[in-house]
């Protein structure tokens, strides 16, 4: 424990170095800051397995209430995804560091904003952890405003901090509400006190509002897709990869720890919310061209799958099925560690793209797996593993995700009757969305055709940055080939939740993934890579020996038509067409105009695509035009005598007075 | 009761469902068509297999009348319409056929949910079919709700009274003359329509019911 | 226990039975359609000449290929074999049927619809991103149909590994449902869509405007052109297989924990063997029957499969019967 907060305070000096320093630091700042979160993280680790809880009271924060620290496995778990996180984002960030135009904007914050995730994590009472809660939102306000002169950053980050405040009073509010009259604040006191049924309702709604908007479930995620892209690209993974992980961490906490049993309504709800975000998300992702948007957007979509992972936990352990709750807890946090090192890796990538073309937009790059072959590489396995392909690690956790939904426990509530198949069906559409939208994304940035001469010299990105990239791609591969090392490393988590865990895993024969039983469902990793490695070389070899392996260069087939120019290839907005007018039509209102030139005229024609965010415009602008309204409305108060004043503060003082009369 | 009949009786009550939602995804008139007589196929099978389970001749007679009128006769007439209409290259534009089909599904759930507790001291032979049989009312109606073509509505309609053939067959049975009359009436329905039909495309040069509605005498 | 390399021997013969098998049932779908048309068709014997004219060929590639367009055709077509291996053909219960459930094949098709569609984009040409942005938006509506409908089974049968629930089905303690008749009709449109056969694609050319998977295997030729059709043909027999084995499993031998019984397996063989006659003979009436669709009419198909497969999930949730 008292290494963790070390580490932590290590990581506030080491900010203020970044402050005096500048440029001249990078490679101290994020050699420091991979050095201390391996630490971190090695300390997760045995948090992880440790036998008891680890606590600290420190004489710090609010009188008579101190701060209160705790790390047990839930803590570790996520103290574990942080610094892996932040081991990989450091790693990437003294290659990609040296690129920074604003060097020193980034190098003060880096380090604090990697202090303030590890510090919610730890936090056991709800000063401490809201404390940490607003640093981080404010720390990551400062990073995504790191290139501020872009008028698109600065809405991204305005839109950021009301998303952000939001989040952080919605969350008062909840411990509020929890501490109760005699004030509480510590999250044991708050675990002990059992609140009624309505009041737990109540926190739990509030408490979901709260980290939904941090962690971008529907319909709080207007603010992701804008502000995660903004910031510098190991920022961006660490925002996307490990903050929304944070998030989850807090929804964690509260729903399962410190309120305890809830209804199945609030499952129902989860579930919902998780299918919309999910469905919606990845459809977003597939209409964008800009390859950190895309990113972000993504991002929505896994943050959907996580909580239709945790719904179903909630709703077994209502229904008093502890043993399926486990099952699904395992799978949620599974996808929260496997989305923390791919979507990593991905903003990685994007971000060695736009160093090596200085380009987002996926419209003007192609052909960079020529041109940068490891980086596209690890972007191959990364994509590959975000749309859950065997043997990869997204595939795990889908289909343990999967297994839960198939428990199909006596679900006494309708709701959950029809949530359940519902959310079934959304997270296969899921799936499928998200293998098309990858296949976009590797197949028009990195194949084809260089499309801009950015693209056709760009140049391989530094060592420091591939090996981020490499030695993510090589984690998701281990642990697609051995999941069972996660599932057991989960297994006190979810005894210390939920009282049971999944069978030990590790001990099976084969080191095969058994969940529930062998009859049951059985996935084996490592024998399924085997055979396909097996059967490639096998044939490569067949082939290669036996036939021929003559080979000829020559120029592309394409049906006796080759074009010259890369323009004619497709393009990412041309590839989402069919799926733009299957799906986003009726979801997103994309609508295709052609403009035809009248006969004669020389003029082109063209097709124009509109897409519209119908969230957005049935939720977020007419709050903007009301709270407009009522600001201006209210203006005129700042212009009144201080008669009228004094008049305001006596008529609240007596308001208060009668309402504490009638009270009693 | 048998379990062997008990399935049999639930797969035909399930295939006329199925089949519902064929008629809801045709987009084609004439394909719509042979499906409706496909439809009402069904549905003489399942009241024939009800008749035989629970030894109720006059469930035959209906199965009889089920198989030669609403899957024979008149799919055939309407058919026939259709061609005289100029209508048989016609395509439905229906919107969102996929959020339609969505709410479909959410229907048959809905009903399941309704009906199977509700019914749970009932025959388990007659419950599902029920349950199923106020699902094919409930996508006889939003087909009918959501199609413009008069014809296609006719069809809708077609299905949705088999649809409360199928309850009638479950439910042991109406009596004869009920049964015989309701089918009277559907053929008198079906006759004033189809009369219609002809008088609206005199009149109109169109059966799309959407172009009929700016001559409605209560809009001002 | 039987001697472990007698298990790795049927296992290792299912492999080889089936790469031997698929060029044989493609073969016999081409003749029962050449002579429905009044056609007297190729011989069936023609996909294997197919093959080894092809793999003796000089191989000609882009200029501006990348590795992963040379590689892509071993992978996908291991990926395939790999998924074909799991499903039982002649028996069920092989040693290592295990490995992976009906998720995990499902999941291993979906592996190498991803690598055939970055393949087709690889070179830039037109044709190639045509099909691969048409494949992935048929597969987007047929992989969730197919995890549907493999749900459906699921909870009928309390597990999603093929051997349990080829035995479940073969055992009749399933009887008859509705959600399994749902769940039948489904799988038939997907198996058909996943193939790209007719009324989704047209296997026999890529000439023609709704293309999908002939215009992302365009610029192949010569081995790699072989390993692909390789791969579809396989393929296609595994989705046949797999229909067979869900929902006709009479006849197959029952392995259970790798036990040996060549009777068993003999009996299987010819089961499976006149299941496949019969599922081509109908695959070939059909597609002789139907015409092809429009390809913007495909979503409307599959959302039927997906739908279908929903309603038999949503059933099996509300009530346990159907």
């Amino acid at each position: 424990m008292i290494a963790t907060l070390f580490g932590i305070l290590a990581f506030l000096v080491l900010g203020l170095i970044g402050v005096f320093r500048g440029r001249d630091a990078n490679g101290i700042v994020y050699g420091a800051s991979l050095g201390i979160s391996a630490a971190l993280g090695i300390v997760g680790l045995r948090a992880l397995f440790g036998a008891a809880p680890a606590t600290l009271v420190l004489p710090l924060g609010l009188p008579w209430i101190g701060a209160h620290f705790r790390l047990d496995a839930l803590a570790g778990f996520f103290l574990l995804v942080v610094n892996l996180g932040g081991v990989g984002a450091s790693l990437y960030g003294i290659g990609h560091g040296r690129h920074e135009r604003d060097a020193a904007r980034v190098l003060a914050f880096y380090p604090w904003f990697l202090a303030t995730l590890n510090l919610v994590v730890v936090a056991d009472d709800a000063f401490t952890f809201l404390f940490a809660w607003e640093l981080m939102s404010v720390v990551s306000w400062a990073l995504v405003l790191a290139h501020h002169r872009d008028p698109a950053n600065i809405r991204a980050g305005f839109v950021y901090l009301v998303m952000a405040s939001l989040s952080g009073l919605v969350l008062l509010l909840v411990f509020g509400l929890l501490a109760g009259a005699n004030g509480g604040y510590a999250f044991t006191l708050m675990r002990a006190a059992r609140p009624t049924p309505g009041i737990a309702g109540v926190a739990f709604v509030l408490a979901l509002l709260g980290t939904g908007a941090k962690a971008g479930l529907m319909p709080l995620h207007a603010w992701l897709p804008l502000a995660h892209p903004a910031a510098p690209s190991h920022v961006s993974a660490l925002m996307s990869g490990v903050m929304t992980k944070v998030a989850i961490y807090a929804f964690v906490r509260i729903a399962f720890d410190v309120l305890g049993d809830l209804s199945q309504w609030s499952a129902v709800v989860v579930l919902a919310l998780g299918g919309a975000t999910a469905g919606l998300g990845i459809l977003h992702a597939l209409m964008e061209s800009d390859l950190k948007r895309l990113l972000a957007y993504s991002t929505v979509e896994n943050v959907g799958i996580i909580f239709i992972g945790l719904g179903l936990a909630m709703a077994f352990r209502a229904s008093g099925f502890a043993a399926g709750a486990a099952l699904a807890l395992t799978a949620a946090l599974f996808h929260v560690f496997n989305h923390a090192i791919y979507k990593s890796l991905l903003f990685f990538g994007a971000g060695a793209v736009l160093s090596a073309t200085g380009e987002r937009d996926m419209e003007r790059l192609g052909g960079l797996i020529h041109r940068l072959p490891q980086t596209s590489f690890a972007m191959l396995i990364g994509c590959a593993a975000i749309a859950a392909l065997p043997p990869l690690n997204g595939f795990v956790s889908e289909w343990l995700t999967f297994q839960a939904i198939l428990l199909r426990p006596a679900l006494p509530q309708w709701g959950l009757k029809l949530m359940i198949p519902a959310d079934g069906a959304l997270l296969a559409l899921t799936a499928a969305l998200t293998g098309a939208c990858f296949v976009k994304l590797f197949g028009i940035a990195f194949l084809g055709r260089p499309r801009s001469d950015a693209a056709r010299d760009a140049h391989e990105v530094d060592r420091f940055s591939r090996a981020a990239m490499l030695g993510a791609a090589l984690l998701c591969l281990l642990l697609g080939l051995l999941p069972g090392v996660l599932v057991d490393a989960l297994a006190p988590v979810a005894r210390e939740l939920l009282g049971v865990r999944l069978a030990e895993q590790m001990a099976l024969p084969w080191l095969s993934l058994i969940p529930i039983a062998a009859v049951r469902s059985s996935y084996n990793g490592l024998l399924v890579f085997l055979f396909i490695v097996l059967a490639t070389s096998l044939t490569i070899l067949a082939i290669h020996r036996f036939a021929s392996r003559a080979i000829r260069r020559a120029p592309a087939w394409d049906c006796g038509f080759p074009d010259t120019s890369p323009i004619t290839q497709y393009t990412g907005a041309s590839f989402a067409q069919p799926i733009r007018r299957v799906f986003a039509a009726s979801l997103l209102g994309a609508r295709e105009t052609v403009f035809m030139p009248p006969p004669g005229d020389m003029a082109p024609a063209r097709i124009e695509k509109t897409l519209s965010d119908p969230l957005w415009e049935a939720l977020y602008a007419p709050l903007g035009v009301w709270i407009a309204w009522l600001a201006d409305r209210l203006n005129h108060l700042q212009f009144l005598t201080i008669r009228r004043y004094l008049a305001f503060v006596f008529v609240a003082l007596v308001a208060l007075l009668l309402a504490l009369a009638l009270w009693q | 009761m048998h379990a062997i009949s008990f399935d049999v009786a639930k797969i035909l009550a399930g295939s006329l469902v199925l089949t519902s939602f064929l008629m809801i995804y045709q987009v084609r008139l004439l394909a719509l068509l042979n499906v409706l007589g496909v439809h009402a196929f069904v549905l003489a099978l399942a009241v024939a297999w009800q008749a035989h389970v629970q030894a109720a001749p006059e469930l035959y007679i209906t199965a009889a009348i089920t198989l030669i009128f609403k899957s024979a006769l008149i799919p055939e007439a309407l058919r026939r319409i259709v061609v005289r209409l100029g209508l048989h290259r016609e395509i439905e534009n229906v919107t969102s056929l996929g959020l339609v089909m969505l709410a479909g599904v959410g229907l048959v759930a809905l009903s399941l949910e309704v009906m199977l507790p509700v019914t749970a001291q009932a025959d388990p032979l007659t419950r599902t079919d029920i349950a199923l049989a106020l699902s094919v009312v409930l996508l006889g109606l939003l087909m009918m709700v959501t199609r413009r073509n008069a014809v296609s509505q006719v069809a809708a309609f077609l299905s949705l009274e088999n649809g409360i053939d199928l309850a009638a067959a479950g439910a042991r049975g109406m009596p004869l003359v009920v049964e015989i009359s309701i089918a009277f009436s559907v053929l008198v329905a079906f006759l004033v329509i189809g009369v219609f039909l002809f008088r609206i495309r005199e009149r109109f040069d169109t059966v799309d019911m959407h172009a009929l509605d700016a001559f409605r005498g209560d809009r001002k | 226990m039987p001697p472990l390399f007698v298990s790795f021997l049927a296992q290792g013969g299912q492999m080889a039975f089936v790469l031997l098998a698929a060029p044989l049932f493609t073969g016999f779908v081409r003749k029962v359609k050449a002579r429905l048309q009044r056609r007297r068709g190729a011989s069936i014997m023609q996909p294997y000449r197919d093959l080894r004219r092809l793999i003796g060929k000089e191989a000609v590639v882009a200029d501006n290929a990348s590795w992963l367009f040379r590689t892509a055709p071993y992978l996908i077509f291991a990926l395939i074999w790999v998924a074909a291996s799991l499903v039982p053909t002649f028996a069920s219960g092989l040693m290592f049927s295990w490995t992976g459930d009906l998720i995990a094949i499902i999941a291993l098709l979906g592996a190498a619809r991803f690598l055939l569609a970055l393949a087709g984009l690889d070179i830039g040409t037109g044709f190639g991103g045509i099909g691969a942005s048409r494949e992935m938006m048929i597969s987007s509506l047929a992989e969730p149909a197919m995890l549907m409908i493999v749900v459906t089974l699921a909870l009928i049968v309390g597990s999603t590994q093929l051997a349990t629930i080829a035995e479940f089905l073969r055992s009749g303690a399933a009887g008859l449902r509705v959600s399994l008749a749902l769940a039948l009709f489904a799988l038939v449109i997907v198996a058909l869509a996943e193939n790209g056969r007719f009324p989704v694609d047209n296997p026999a050319t890529h000439l023609e405007l709704t293309m999908v998977h002939e215009a992302m295997v365009l610029e192949y030729s010569a081995r790699h052109l072989a390993m692909l059709e390789l791969a579809a043909w396989l393929k296609l027999l595994l989705t046949m297989s797999l229909i067979a084995a869900i929902f006709f499993p009479f006849g197959m031998a029952g392995g259970g924990d790798g036990a040996i019984d060549l009777g068993g397996f003999a009996r299987g063989a010819l089961a499976w063997g006149g299941k496949l006659v019969v599922a081509g003979a109908l695959l070939g009436v059909f597609e002789t029957a139907i015409a092809k669709m429009r390809v913007f009419r495909v979503p409307g198909l599959l959302g039927i499969a997906l739908m279908l497969g929903l309603l038999g999930t949503l059933l099996l949730y509300v009530s346990r019967g159907l």
